[in-house]
């Protein structure tokens, strides 16, 4: 049976229209409970209608023609890039450089500073915390230069253990990368205290994977004080194939390239060629316009819901799940307290393999997400091969963890346990 | 949209069979004397396998698993070992891929008395993301073969 869902809903207290009938996806099945939001957002009609708005009136390839389309191209481009900035606090907006995604943009920085600044007996952190893409690019790039790759541990509850932080820190880190939200247990980081240790204890840039944290929390690169911050478009309702890197100019401009090409030049000689100015050194080949304008178009409706309530919408609906789940008999929650994670519930429960669950809760509707989480590093600590993972976003409501529970409850009657 | 699972597929995929496997395991351990050890991973759920296989010729005259995975990895792959032990490679191998066929939805499969109990997986097919999982015990044991015979 499916939770039924009312047609206004509460969202941080106030009563308000029906977010889900922004998202046409939800919209159309009304059924379908999505909580995978960490793996991907859905997506508004809003940023759908911008894509398909830039490419019905405004489509040519930036930067490039002297005509009046192109031009217009150039300039929804660059409006994208604004609007984006701004949202994430970057006051200097050529430091925005737009990627693929938080993946492109931590393998940009690993390709680029990494290979001119690391060398041999040199130490890279990492943490047990992180996704396999803040985590297997460092462990290559050790490799190659032969440097030594260092994994910061946690606590038993799934946080930053910043004592070990502390010892691992000298004057041989060239590199500490941690991300500001996990993914697969929520937490969240004291990203101010990890950057004050490390300017305290080393000379290393700091790299923060941003993928979980831009679309959930209030975010300024300019306060964070980090050196770069990666994010992804997806993930914050925006559509696949766009994110970004952010980082400062002085350290950006020292930077080799990290793709060659078109757009990315200054002059190209037969012997050598010089660079184009920020942002464009990085981009080379025709820019993913499009995306980008979709993009912008998410952080719009991100900033009308205003960042603190979409945080504190996420908040009440976890800490609601956290209870109903921690009444059932045999179920397990990893990672800290929920006051100290963003929309996220990461659990087992008996001799259910997580599998299972997704597939039993799959038959009701209800989207979550089963395996590693890209995290094998902190399921090896954890001592579990696989969790099950259930993530909130603007679009969710108490009919969602309802129809999560009623799945889980039946996922025990098939697996043999009687009701708790 | 209709959900791709009714809970009679629910029903038929989770038979008491293929949680008794799942539960209590058999063939499940370290084997003495293997000829062969192979290692599986499905790096999309972190389901993991390693098999090892004893011949007598061309026979496989014993087998083990360990490795932990969800309860269609796990019942495949303690199906699977009572099933062949004591076969010969060339019979194992067909039906492999008779079970391949049962997991692609060939219905006729379904109704191959050589197939044993495996035909309970028969249910999976209709859950195409768990497919991989009933499969890895027998990617494992055909590479098994495959490495006996070169």
């Amino acid at each position: 049976m499916r939770a039924s869902r009312s047609e206004v809903r509460t969202f941080n207290g106030a009563r308000d229209v029906n977010r889900r009938a922004d998202f046409p996806l939800l919209a159309n099945d009304p059924g379908l409970h999505y909580l995978d939001s960490a793996a991907t957002s859905q997506k508004p009609a809003s940023v759908l209608d911008a894509i398909r708005d830039f490419y019905e009136t405004s489509n040519a390839n930036p930067h490039r023609g002297a005509y009046a389309l192109s031009v217009r191209a150039t300039e929804c481009y660059q409006q994208a890039r604004q609007r984006i900035a701004r949202f994430l606090g970057v006051r200097d907006v050529d430091c925005l450089i737009f990627t693929r995604g938080t993946t492109e943009a931590l393998n940009l920085v690993a390709n680029s500073w990494g290979r001119a600044h690391v060398s041999h007996g040199d130490e890279i952190v990492v943490t047990a915390l992180e996704h396999h893409a803040n985590f297997v690019p460092w462990q290559q790039l050790a490799i190659e230069k032969q440097a030594r790759l260092r994994v910061c541990e946690l606590s038993s509850d799934g946080r930053l253990d910043l004592d070990c932080l502390r010892g691992l820190l000298n004057s041989r880190t060239r590199v500490v990368a941690f991300n500001h939200v996990s993914n697969a247990l929520g937490t969240i980081n004291p990203v101010a205290e990890i950057v004050e240790l490390i300017r305290e204890n080393s000379d290393a840039i700091s790299v923060c994977d941003g993928a979980q944290s831009a679309p959930h929390l209030p975010v300024s690169f300019d306060t964070l004080g980090v050196d770069f911050y990666a994010f992804s478009g997806h993930k914050m309702l925006g559509p696949m194939g766009i994110g970004g890197l952010i980082g400062k100019r002085a350290t950006l401009e020292a930077m080799p390239p990290y793709q060659t090409g078109g757009d990315m030049i200054e002059f190209v000689g037969d012997e050598r060629t010089t660079w184009n100015v920020l942002p464009h050194k990085f981009e080379a080949g025709t820019p993913n316009a499009a995306d980008a304008v979709g993009l912008s178009a998410a952080v719009e409706y991100l900033e009308a819901l205003g960042m603190d309530r979409v945080l504190s919408h996420e908040r009440s609906l976890m800490s609601r799940a956290q209870t109903r789940l921690e009444e059932i008999e045999g179920l397990r929650i990893y990672g800290p307290p929920a006051l100290g994670r963003s929309g996220v519930v990461s659990f087992t429960m008996n001799d259910v393999h997580p599998h299972d669950l997704a597939t039993i809760l799959d038959g009701q509707g209800v989207c979550i997400r089963a395996g590693h989480h890209c995290a094998q590093p902190l399921m090896r600590r954890l001592d579990v091969p696989a969790t099950a993972r259930a993530s909130f976003y603007v679009y969710n409501d108490e009919a969602d963890i309802d129809a999560l529970v009623t799945g889980i409850m039946k996922a025990r009657e098939i697996f043999g346990y009687v009701p708790t | 949209m209709s959900r791709p699972e009714s809970a009679a597929e629910l029903s038929a995929l989770y038979q008491d069979l293929i949680l008794d496997h799942y539960r209590r395991p058999r063939n499940k351990g370290a084997l003495e004397n293997a000829d062969t050890r192979v290692e599986m991973k499905n790096p999309l759920c972190g389901d993991e396998i390693a098999l090892q296989v004893a011949f007598d010729g061309n026979t496989v005259s014993d087998l083990r698993f360990s490795g932990r995975g969800c309860s269609i990895s796990q019942a495949s792959a303690s199906m699977m070992t009572q099933l062949v032990k004591g076969k010969e490679a060339e019979e194992i191998k067909a039906i492999g891929r008779r079970f391949r066929d049962l997991m692609l939805g060939d219905a006729s499969a379904a109704g191959e008395k050589e197939l044993g109990q495996l035909r309970a997986l028969s249910g999976v097919a209709r859950f195409p993301a768990r497919v991989k999982c009933a499969l890895l015990a027998w990617n494992a044991l055909e590479t098994a073969l495959a490495e006996r015979s070169t």
